[in-house]
């Protein structure tokens, strides 16, 4: 267990007008430990996620972050080419929808040597090498390196979403509802799947998820929230086996078996 | 250091879905378990034995008093502790084998097994290669061993339930009745099973529906129903 988090988050806020997208949110986020933010569609949690990954500016509110260097930055005092950097390299962000993290107009192999590249990856032969390696760990043939994504499945996107986030080992990686949409056994696949790449590479992830099962499957941790609060927090066995919130016991009841 | 001793615990479980409904379970419930013994959770069915072990694993929550772990060198209370710190100590201190299993989509039987080895930081081929040895001795089918178990029958998920939690080395361990739906050759390994561990030092605390295992494990048993808070029914 190392001794500071990767990620500190203190009274963090964003606010729509009036309407509140989330308030109060305070945690920290330790090395190798899989977060999960759980909640109905409204409750906060993707604005949460899009705040903590400085796609949306907070309206108050702290998110420092450990730098691989050992440095502590206040990710909202960075200058943006810092923070683009920080996304393009150090961290992962697996949209719910694979057309918003992959380049749909060119290959499986240059979506994942793309990233590399951004990262000083100059070497052809040594990108094409990584890619290959990349696709077969996310199950993906090596004949189909040079189609398209168009030409995939929706599971098969989604994997090749993940190649291209993981092929910087990021250290630090969001997901919004990544297996939202897709068939239960391609699901199924696709969960298994993160749960090996999570555990074998030392990740930490926080997973924005409105299913306690895929919650349960992948995290140590989860949040609930409700109206743009975090309601109940804790290990994710104790809050799905024993859950103390009103809101937390409604959740956990409502599903066929978590 | 005594391995794992319970003080005090309290636990009530409020049903806010029924109208803020309490459900005291336990209070002043206090024990200890020492290296080696088999302490056995007795007491009628219905009473809350399978919350206990639930509270000790962490799974449950509890109001009040102190669960304390020998845990990296020192005692560490359960109760208070983060949730990285329980992970920790599963990980490395405490062991669960649960009534059922919990399959997970996909994944084989011999690598549910293997699972907290590689976890625990040992290699995928040594881990592999016991967690075969673990599913042979339990005389599970050898070509069950690479299919996930969630088609498997009782009897077959419990035994991988089984050869997951005894394979690793954790100094204590809790047992859900691991021989419910066993055969009696089957029971039998499960026995020795737990002998071993006692001889090995480890710190075990059980419960048995099955009077002839609980007599044949048993160091000590303790009638739970005393800290009841429902009352003996």
């Amino acid at each position: 267990m190392t001794d500071a988090p990767i990620l500190e988050v203190r009274d963090l806020a964003k606010a729509y007008g009036a309407r509140i997208g989330c308030v109060d949110i305070s945690f920290d986020l330790w090395a190798g430990e899989v977060l999960a933010v759980v909640g109905e569609s409204g409750s906060g949690k993707t604005t949460l996620l899009s705040c903590l990954s400085t796609r949306l500016a907070a309206d108050r509110g702290s998110v420092v972050y450990a730098m691989r260097d050992g440095s502590r930055r206040d990710l909202s005092t960075m200058r943006e080419a810092e923070r683009r950097f920080l996304m393009r390299t150090d961290w992962g962000f697996v949209h719910q929808n694979p057309a918003d993290g992959l380049r749909m107009g060119v290959s499986a192999g240059a979506n994942v040597g793309e990233r590399l590249m951004a990262v000083g990856d100059r070497h052809y032969g040594h990108i094409r090498g990584t890619a290959l390696d990349w696709l077969d760990r996310v199950e993906i043939d090596a004949d189909r390196i040079d189609d398209r994504p168009r030409a995939f499945s929706g599971g098969m996107r989604q994997r090749l979403q993940i190649a291209r986030n993981l092929v910087t080992s990021p250290r630090l990686v969001f997901m919004d509802e990544p297996t939202g949409g897709l068939d239960v056994s391609v699901q199924a696949r696709l969960l298994d799947l993160m749960r090996g790449l999570v555990r074998d590479l030392g990740l930490s992830v926080i997973i924005v998820t409105h299913d306690l099962a895929v919650a349960r499957l992948l995290s140590h941790r989860i949040m609930v929230m409700k109206e743009g609060r975090v309601i109940e927090h804790g290990l994710t066995d104790r809050v799905l086996d024993d859950p103390r919130e009103p809101y937390t016991q409604l959740l956990v009841s409502s599903i066929p078996q978590a | 250091m005594i391995p794992l001793s319970v003080r005090d615990i309290a636990k009530t479980f409020v049903m806010h879905l029924r109208g803020g409904l309490r459900l005291p379970v336990f209070s002043g419930l206090s024990f200890e378990v020492d290296r080696g013994e088999c302490l056995v959770l007795g007491g009628p069915s219905g009473v809350g034995k399978s919350s206990i072990l639930k509270m000790l694993y962490g799974n449950y929550g509890v109001d009040a008093g102190e669960i304390l772990v020998a845990h990296r060198g020192g005692l560490i209370d359960l109760a208070r502790a983060l949730p990285r710190e329980v992970i920790d100590i599963r990980r490395l201190s405490l062991g669960y084998v649960s009534q059922f299993l919990r399959a997970i989509p996909r994944v084989s039987a011999v690598d549910i097994v293997a699972d907290p080895l590689i976890g625990s930081g040992i290699d995928r081929d040594e881990a592999t290669a016991r967690a075969e040895a673990a599913l042979a001795r339990l005389n599970l089918p050898r070509d069950l061993w690479t299919l996930p178990p969630a088609t498997f029958s009782g009897g077959e998920q419990q035994r991988v339930n089984i050869a997951r939690g005894f394979i690793s080395d954790h100094p204590i361990l809790l047992l859900d009745e691991p021989t419910a739906s066993l055969d009696a050759a089957n029971r039998a390994v499960v026995v020795d099973m737990i002998e071993e561990k006692k001889a090995a030092g480890v710190a075990l605390i059980g419960i048995f529906h099955d009077e002839d295992v609980r007599d044949r494990v048993a160091s000590r048993v303790v009638d739970v129903s005393r800290y009841s808070a429902r009352g003996v029914r």
